[in-house]
């Protein structure tokens, strides 16, 4: 695009700038505005909630910080979970999204606005995805110019895959963490650019936030040491490119030790390593470049001689002493969870937890065009664009797509980081596409006075562009073009004026004829036509659902779903404050901070011993159940059942996973005890053992009243056991439609007799299979 | 062989030093000042090889400072350099104002 000259004013190229600029900012902020309102489907339709497991969480520290404070918050120690051993929050939580929900709820009331801590909590995300799309904007306006930057900012504003994690109400680290990585990236490219140290202290400060907020943060830290390395391997070693990395790396380092969830890992772990390893290359590069700008090269070259057999014995030590010390931990340094990033099958074999949330998982080829739609086909344009002039930008944004269009493939959580990507590079296909189009437009309507021979040669020239399949390779059409212009150039005569002729063989080169021009335009326009009604339709039905209110439509109007908040409220209203509540991992955050509960486990799945435990205690028989929870002091016991209504996600289809994870731990639990013939069932052909787990009783009990056959809408089966009654728990609590059942533990008899004790012995030498496996709680 | 190897080193070394002496004497300031705050690291490294590294806090704190000022130093260098066309001067002023606030923040 054409640089930005300094004009005297008055002139109508300075005119035509300073309406430009006027125009982008207003159009910047309607894209904000549409960004912050097509997160408001879940508002408008449910209420203004907070939605799933996790965001819970984030609004009941956010509500401790505005209580009582930022002293208090960072040395708290929370007692209601994970009970007996509570978290220590201030340790283990990333701060960034809460303390910026928390300052902007302390502004707004300093200046008398009294909004609630929910609402804010519910807004924040809309607010920063506005901000983030303001962020793209920078950013592509650093690699390819305004245009391009405003059209990525339009896409970012609506890709469904972003607004999964930011909707109004989704109050998650993604929300803001999106925009500081976008922010990061483009004070990083902006420093390239400039090599202004300004721009690198921003660039720290902001990779800080960036750290602060969410645990992706060493994706940033490993992909710009690897642009760093391309570019000094492809030759384009510059010294903005030392201030750019350099400072970031030590500063970087410095900021993110400070945050107390990273700590000391920020030099110690695997993750971080690269950067270092990159820093002390970009060391070496830059001593190489100035002693080769400071020396004849006759002598360099005895530099180099000597240098590298030195070199190489030093290098050799230090490596092996490095490879020494990372393969002395068994996991080679790196965290379980990045570990899983690399090796995808790693989580399934040892950390069963980790393979068990739904997010982790790979996606399917559908999700790509879900989350993405359009951006799909564009993006292989956008990154020919970005190699028609290579800059350091344009390389680090290629290198940007390609490592997220990676990790997206691995776990479907990451598809959010490949959305700034994908828009990046189809808002430069975009903007490159409407070039060329409307270019070629005016020049053919202004070419229409001139020679007929200009015109014929340029259709003659013109290759046969169906217009369809010009979007996916217009980028080499554009080359080719330019190619057969020039050839073509240089055997006319010079018939015309010199000054004709240079602006003829600048335009020509770009130009197509018009009726494809102006049908490619339309196109296109229709192309952004069909991405926008997607991206409000995935708004809103497809990611506006806050999953803690459920509805369906039914022939008589519809049904809403309550279940939840009020068995929530009925634990609050119900039960005394010390009382402890087991449930599955999945409901942990959700009790605490609406049933203010303490919780056994809850969301943050950090103790897998633990959570084996409860899991250990839903898959065993009633007695030995009753033993478990006992011993961790529990009173209620919640599960949630969607056997009444059809609700899917309920506890007997994760089932598998508490087997699976106590099995892990308790080697007494068997996968294939609760398997009829490698089949998970619950009807007539299950096995024993699952018919007398405490999980099955717990969903089922009573269930045979509700149809007098027991018929479960989700397995679409009668159940196996339909007639029981519950030994050491009582049920307390039922919810409306049945999803959510409270039991509480039965109190112990008060006087065992002699021949029962003795009984119980025999049972339990029986129980048990192996003699070597012993149940450890009986 | 040895003997023009080392006649090649000796020749290095003088021409290295002939051209290095023709540096302008700000910018073999700034270079003083960074071999200084490498050197102080360095110190630092050894120190916790000596002794332990229990407080890990200040360990890190203080070579990372060291190494950070050292690096600012070398890019206040690349930009000061006239023979790198590709700056203007009045980098100068805000970078002196970033390296005292990020010590301020960093320590």
């Amino acid at each position: 695009m054409a640089a930005v000259e300094s004009l005297p004013p008055g002139t109508p190229s300075a005119m035509r700038n300073a309406f430009g600029t006027v125009l982008s900012a207003l159009i910047l902020v309607l894209i904000g505005v549409l960004a912050f309102s097509i997160r408001l489907f879940s508002v408008i339709k449910y209420e203004s909630v907070i939605h799933e497991f996790d965001p819970y969480f984030n609004y009941r520290v956010t509500q401790f910080l505005s209580k009582n404070g930022i002293y208090e918050f960072w040395n708290w120690f929370d007692d209601r979970t994970w009970y007996p051993l509570g978290r220590v929050i201030g340790g283990t939580v990333y701060p960034g999204l809460t303390l910026t929900a928390g300052t902007i709820w302390w502004v707004l009331n300093a200046i008398n606005i009294p909004l609630s801590v929910e609402t804010v909590c519910v807004f924040t995300a809309p607010v920063f995805s506005a901000f983030a799309s303001w962020a793209t904007y920078l950013l592509t306006k650093e690699v390819k110019g305004s245009g391009a930057g405003l059209a990525a900012a339009a896409l970012l504003a609506m890709v469904p895959s972003y607004i999964s994690r930011s909707v109004a109400g989704s109050y998650d680290n993604e929300a803001v963490a999106i925009f500081a990585l976008i922010f990061t990236f483009y004070l990083y490219i902006k420093t390239l650019n400039t090599g202004s140290l300004f721009y690198a202290t921003l660039n720290a400060i902001a990779y800080f936030y960036m750290v602060c907020s969410w645990g992706g943060y060493t994706f940033i830290i490993n992909l710009i040491p690897m642009h760093v390395l391309l570019c000094i391997v492809t030759g384009r070693y510059s010294p903005r490119l030392y201030i750019a990395y350099a400072p970031l790396v030590v500063l970087g380092t410095l900021l993110a030790a400070l945050v107390p969830v990273v700590g000391f890992n920020a030099v110690l772990t695997s993750e971080h390593f690269a950067s270092f390893l990159v820093f002390i290359i970009i060391h070496v590069v830059a001593l190489v470049y100035y002693i080769k700008g400071i020396l004849t090269p006759k002598m360099f070259k005895v530099a180099v001689t000597l240098v590298v057999s030195i070199g190489l014995v030093v290098c050799l030590i230090v490596v092996a002493v490095l490879v020494a010390l990372v393969a002395s931990s068994p996991t080679g340094g790196w965290s379980g969870r990045s570990l899983s990033l690399l090796d995808p099958t790693y989580a399934s074999k040892y950390i069963p937890i980790i393979a068990s949330v739904s997010e982790h998982q790979p996606p399917t080829w559908p999700s790509y065009f879900m989350d993405i739609n359009v951006l799909a086909f564009l993006v292989p344009a956008g990154i020919i664009a970005c190699f028609s002039p290579l800059s350091d930008a344009s390389s680090f944004v290629v290198l940007y797509i390609v490592m997220s269009v990676y990790f997206s493939g691995v776990m479907v959580r990451l598809m959010l980081v490949l959305a700034p990507a994908a828009c990046i590079m189809s808002g430069i296909a975009l903007s490159q596409a409407f070039d060329v189009f409307t270019g070629s437009i005016k020049y053919q309507l202004s070419s229409k006075s001139k020679d007929d021979a200009e015109d014929n040669t340029s259709t003659k020239n013109a290759p046969k562009d169906d217009a369809s399949s010009g979007k996916a390779d217009k980028g080499e059409e554009v080359a080719k073009e330019r190619l057969s212009k020039k050839g073509k150039k240089k055997e006319r005569e010079p018939a015309e004026k010199p000054s004709v002729k240079s602006k003829i063989v600048k335009k020509k080169a770009l130009v197509l004829p018009l009726e494809a021009s102006i049908v490619a335009l339309l196109l296109l326009i229709m192309l952004g036509a069909f991405y926008v009604i997607h991206c409000v339709w995935a708004a809103a039905e497809a990611y506006s659902a806050p999953s803690i209110v459920l509805t369906s439509q039914s022939h008589d109007g519809l049904h809403v779903f309550d279940d939840f908040r009020e068995s929530y409220a009925w634990l609050s209203h119900n039960t005394d404050v010390d009382d402890k509540v087991a449930s599955w991992w999945d409901y942990g955050y959700q009790t605490t901070a609406m049933a203010n509960r303490t919780v056994i486990v809850d969301n943050n799945t950090w103790n897998n011993t633990h959570i084996a435990t409860v899991g250990t205690a839903m898959s065993s028989p009633e007695k030995a159940a009753w033993e478990i929870f006992n011993s961790l002091d529990v009173k209620y016991v919640l599960v949630v059942f969607g056997g009444v209504i059809g609700y899917p996600s309920d506890d007997i289809n994760k089932f598998l996973w508490m087997v699976r994870i106590g099995g892990g731990e308790f080697p007494h639990i068997k996968e294939a005890d609760y398997l009829r013939d490698g089949q998970y069932r619950i009807d007539s052909e299950a096995t024993p053992t699952m018919l007398n787990c405490l999980m099955y009783k717990l969903c089922y009990y009573r269930f045979v009243e509700t149809d007098g056959k027991g018929y479960d809408r989700v397995r679409r089966t009668e159940i196996g056991k339909k007639h029981f009654k519950l030994t050491h728990f009582e049920e307390v609590f039922t919810s409306h439609h049945w999803m959510v059942r409270i039991y509480k533990l039965k109190p112990q008899k008060n006087r065992i007799r002699g021949r029962v004790k003795k009984l119980k012995q025999k049972t339990t030498s029986g129980v048990s299979s192996k003699s070597v496996k012993k149940n450890p709680w009986m | 062989m040895v003997k023009s190897t080392s006649k090649d080193a000796q020749d290095l070394f003088r021409s290295l030093h002939s051209a290095y002496s023709a540096t302008p004497t700000n910018l073999k300031i700034i270079d003083m000042y960074v071999v200084f705050a490498v050197f102080t690291a360095l110190i630092q490294v050894a120190y916790m090889a000596l002794v332990g590294s229990f407080p890990f806090n200040s360990f890190l704190s203080g070579v990372l400072s060291c190494v950070g000022t050292a690096v600012l130093a070398v890019c206040l260098r690349i930009q000061v350099n006239k023979e790198n066309k590709e700056f203007k001067c009045k980098t100068i002023v805000t970078n002196l104002g970033g390296i005292v606030a990020m010590f301020v923040i960093a320590v």
